[in-house]
């Protein structure tokens, strides 16, 4: 039924008047547990499904999204595509064209081994329910959190050009954390890492998490929290764990890479980006052991699939080679404009969304050492594990990072645990400050399930491979 | 497609008697027309319908949101095991009594019936405003038909409009923000809104830096909606105040005394419906009065844990995330906005905040930038555009006793970087805000 309505509708929306058309046929569904202190607060299913139609004419994307699944609907829809579109012609600039890509009838599926929506309920809410008795087992601890989520997508792509694609993509992903209140503050540890760790995957991915063995540690550690001494204000050097250099790649590469972006395209709402076309290929992003790619190929990563939502295939693309900015996130319409070749990097966060530039996988290719020996090597730091807080301006260059938790690192060593460390920095100063980097063995698919963007905002699921790292002479203790 | 009410009805009498049972259903049209650098490049449309099912059966509680409308059997069925799997919930609240909601009267017909041409030239007009400057933005109408119903009889349905116009003017290194949103679309005039945008953007052009430090501001309407948004969701929130992570005493003067906060879904300069999502009814709700803090926001659950009354101020989601108001007022003062720039001797006027974040929910401690027009001021007077800075400040300590030194005249329903229609405030200015960063770091 899927590829039928979808044909139905770009071929209406051809007929209205359209230079090309595409449309997705979505079904979509998705369940939501959250657990505090032993309840379980919500236990939610959410299913989603309907078509929804792009049409090209002139300098304007039209979109329609109806969630009524007939000939009859998908036809409208694509009518109104078409009209939408040409209603922009008031306001009209250059006609936009699109790169080439080819021309394929295929299917992907996510690899996994065991759908996350076979496991009873039962059995995920005793997960959560155990965790956070685990947590509040530990005296101090307020509130023991437990959340997990499952996503399954099905979709079929229909583009006037020819393409009939379908996907299936399997995520699931999960969290606990351990909160405290002291003294006029609140403490929080979080595992795998703050706001859930999420993959591709079935339900292995939240198997493989071992979330109850980590609830106790994980709680005595929001308890010590409370009595640590504050992170100094300093500038020195910063060691990040991965999870946290996975959201520094995220905010600072990942976003100012994205092609609407520096063409203006978001300015009112994301913002622009820092980054100037004409020095790509020639603009030092980072030290000589930054190398960043996007890759959409990566298996278990959140923001691997088959082939985007303008049916450009999954691809690894190069953006930062040796410090140097070489790659950005395009889709057909923007990298056409600018002479580029697409990505395979546009999608939406439902049937509903008209899909943009998103993010894949963009990471950080490992180095050689571990974290302990990155550790041993720096004589007075401080190393920060766990993000708490992030913001950025709108140019993506200045930014202000918390972390849950951090430790002073004197003569090589690991000391004192600290509570409230923040760092802050200028984007390729500070990337351009990365002198050592976590090995192969250290290098974690971070997924981040909650990337805003656009107008109507879409949430988007993206990932970022990274490792641990050590920045100099980092400002640290902003207050 | 099927009409709300008939849709919660016909779902409420599958479930039958063999749960209890609340229904949300949402259904309406929303449209939005984006443009940058000048012209439009997305316009999107979309026919919406969705039905949000809550069951409990013997206090275990589950519940299903679906577009498949056309499977109610389903839906039921799917909600009904799910909830017999899981534990029992002991602070399920039960389901509201049949109770009258306020028609808000937030409807507007010509809203509903906006075309894409409508809004395109509305667009123009904003660009026309900014001769030689780059244009970005969106203008949006939403229309929504909302019917809830429940097992125990309560049956409420209320439908309501919403148009914006935001938008931004563009130099090659400055911008400025034009913002409106209404109920009605007629009130959306894109020249004015335009020009606002086009004179921020013209006065901020060539921003020089300025040293980080503690300044006084004059915050326009859009920084304070962003203040109320975290001051709300993470200080009156009663599920924040259960888990001890508010701010909020009840009955303490924690704000000036300058300072009113309230939330009213049916005053008529307000957007949105008369009731929540659990179906209770929203009423006129004093938050601070004089600086006190006079009472916090509940859902049925975070009340019943609390021995409270909700206050009407479900939202989804909110089982995990607790009550939030959606109709805040701030209290207009007397001053215009040169007369609050008039009676500063040195400090700063902030047109927009730009990427908040929470450090600690407790001290309600924010890390943020400026963004669209920072100016710098001295002896009451505009003297230069300065470059975005970087914040860290309490935003309850920046309300505190003494604090405010002055409430405009310029009240609006203004944009917060949590969304739109949610505050109206005017400008404020404040004896102190800690700026702890450049545009060089």
């Amino acid at each position: 039924m899927g590829f039928e309505l979808a044909q139905a509708a770009v071929e209406a929306a051809l007929a209205a008047g359209a230079t090309y058309a595409d449309a997705r046929v979505v079904f979509s569904r998705n369940r939501q547990l959250e657990c505090s202190n032993q309840v379980l607060e919500q236990l939610s299913q959410r299913e989603m499904a309907g078509i929804g139609v792009r049409a090209l004419i002139g300098s304007a994307w039209g979109f329609q999204a109806t969630p009524e699944l007939n000939t009859r609907a998908a036809r409208g829809a694509g009518e109104q595509a078409a009209a939408v579109a040409r209603a922009s012609n008031i306001l009209a600039g250059s006609p936009l064209t699109l790169a080439e890509v080819p021309v394929v009838t295929a299917h992907y599926e996510t690899p996994h081994q065991e759908d996350p929506f076979s496991v009873s309920l039962t059995e995920q809410a005793d997960l959560l329910v155990e965790s956070t008795r685990r947590m509040q087992e530990v005296k101090g601890v307020t509130l023991g959190k437990g959340s997990l989520a499952c996503f399954d997508t099905q979709k079929f792509f229909v583009s006037s050009q020819g393409h009939r694609i379908s996907q299936h993509i399997v995520e699931a992903g999960a969290e606990i954390s351990a909160l405290t209140v002291g003294e006029g503050e609140t403490q929080r540890r979080s595992y795998p890492q703050s706001f859930g760790q999420y993959q591709t995957g079935g339900y292995e991915v939240i198997r493989g998490f071992d979330l109850l063995a980590a609830a106790g540690p994980l709680a005595e550690e929001a308890v010590a929290l409370l009595t640590a001494p504050e992170c100094p204000a300093a500038v020195t050097d910063l060691i990040l764990e991965s999870s946290q250099v996975a959201l520094q790649i995220h905010e600072s590469v990942g976003h100012a890479i994205e092609l609407d972006r520096i063409l203006g395209w978001e300015a009112a709402f994301a913002g622009t980006s820092f980054l100037d076309l004409a020095a790509l290929g020639s603009m030092r992003y980072g030290s000589p052991l930054m190398n960043i790619t996007a890759d959409a190929t990566l298996p278990g990563a959140l923001g691997s699939f088959g082939y985007d939502d303008e049916g450009t295939p999954a691809q690894r693309v190069d953006i930062v080679k040796q410090g140097v900015w070489v790659g950005v996130l395009g889709g057909r319409d923007s990298a056409n404009l600018v002479g580029l070749a697409p990505g395979g990097m546009v999608r939406a966060d439902g049937y509903n969304r008209l899909p943009m530039v998103r993010m894949t996988n963009v990471g950080l290719l490992p180095g050689e050492e571990s974290l302990e020996e990155i550790i041993a090597d720096t004589g007075q730091g401080i190393y920060m594990a766990s993000n708490r807080s992030w913001s950025i301006d709108d140019k993506r260059l200045n930014f202000q990072f918390g972390c849950e938790i951090a430790w002073e690192i004197v003569n090589g060593k690991r000391r004192r645990m600290l509570r409230n460390p923040t760092y802050t920095g200028i984007t390729p100063t500070f990337w351009g400050s990365l002198d050592r980097l976590g090995g192969r063995s250290e290098w974690k698919f971070w997924g981040t399930p909650n990337c805003g963007k656009g107008q109507p905002m879409q949430v988007g699921h993206t990932g970022h491979p990274a490792v641990p790292a050590r920045f100099r002479g980092v400002r640290v203790g902003v207050r | 497609m099927m009409e709300p009410t008939a849709l919660a009805d016909a779902i409420i009498q599958a479930v039958g008697d063999r749960a209890e049972a609340e229904v949300l259903v949402a259904g309406g049209t929303s449209a939005l027309t984006r443009f940058a650098n000048s012209f439009i490049h997305q316009n999107v449309a979309e026919q919406g319908l969705l039905a949000d099912l809550r069951v409990a059966v013997d206090g275990r509680v589950a519940q299903v949101s679906s577009t498949r409308v056309d499977q109610i059997s389903e839906l039921v069925e799917q909600v009904l095991t799910a909830a017999r799997l899981r534990p029992q919930d002991s602070d399920w609240p039960g389901l509201i009594l049949p109770t009258p909601a306020p028609d808000t009267n937030h409807f507007d017909l010509d809203t509903a019936g906006v075309q894409p041409s409508a809004r395109a030239k509305l667009v123009r007009a904003f660009a026309e405003a900014g001769p030689g400057m780059r244009a970005a933005g969106y203008c949006d109408t939403e229309t929504s038909t909302v019917a809830f119903a429940n097992s125990a009889g309560q049956r409420l349905a209320a439908r309501s409009t919403r148009a914006t116009l935001d938008g931004i003017q563009q130099t090659p290194n400055s911008a400025g923000k034009g913002h409106h949103t209404s109920s009605r679309f007629a009130d959306l005039d894109g020249a004015r809104i335009g020009q606002r945008a086009a004179i921020k953007a013209e006065g901020s052009r060539d921003p020089g830096d300025l040293a980080p430090g503690r300044y006084p501001v004059v915050l326009d309407p859009e920084c304070v909606a962003t203040i109320l948004t975290f001051l709300a969701f993470y200080g009156f929130n009663a599920k924040q105040v259960i888990e001890g992570q508010s701010f909020a005493e009840v009955g303490a003067a924690q704000f000036d005394r300058s300072i009113d906060v309230w939330d009213d879904a049916t005053d008529a300069r307000a957007v949105g419906i008369g009731f929540d999502t659990q179906g209770t009814p929203k009423r006129k709700l004093s938050l601070i009065a004089a600086g006190v803090t006079n009472s916090l926001v509940h859902d049925r659950r975070t009340a019943k844990r609390m021995e409270a009354a909700s206050t009407g101020h479900a939202i989804p989601g909110g089982e995990a995330y607790g009550a939030f108001p959606t109709n805040l007022f701030v209290g207009e003062g007397q001053a215009s906005s040169e007369e609050l720039l008039a009676s500063m001797e040195q400090g700063l006027l902030v047109t927009e905040f730009n990427y908040c974040r929470i450090l600690d929910p407790k001290t309600q401690v924010v890390t943020g930038l400026t963004r669209n027009g920072t100016f710098l001021v001295e002896a009451g007077k505009i003297v230069r555009p300065i470059t975005n800075l970087r914040f860290t400040q309490s935003f309850v300590d920046a309300l505190s006793p003494g604090a405010v030194l002055g409430i405009g005249n310029d009240g609006r329903l203004a944009d917060s970087e949590f969304g739109v229609g949610v505050v109206w405030a005017p400008s404020l200015r404040l004896a102190e805000w800690n700026f702890t960063g450049g545009a060089k770091g």
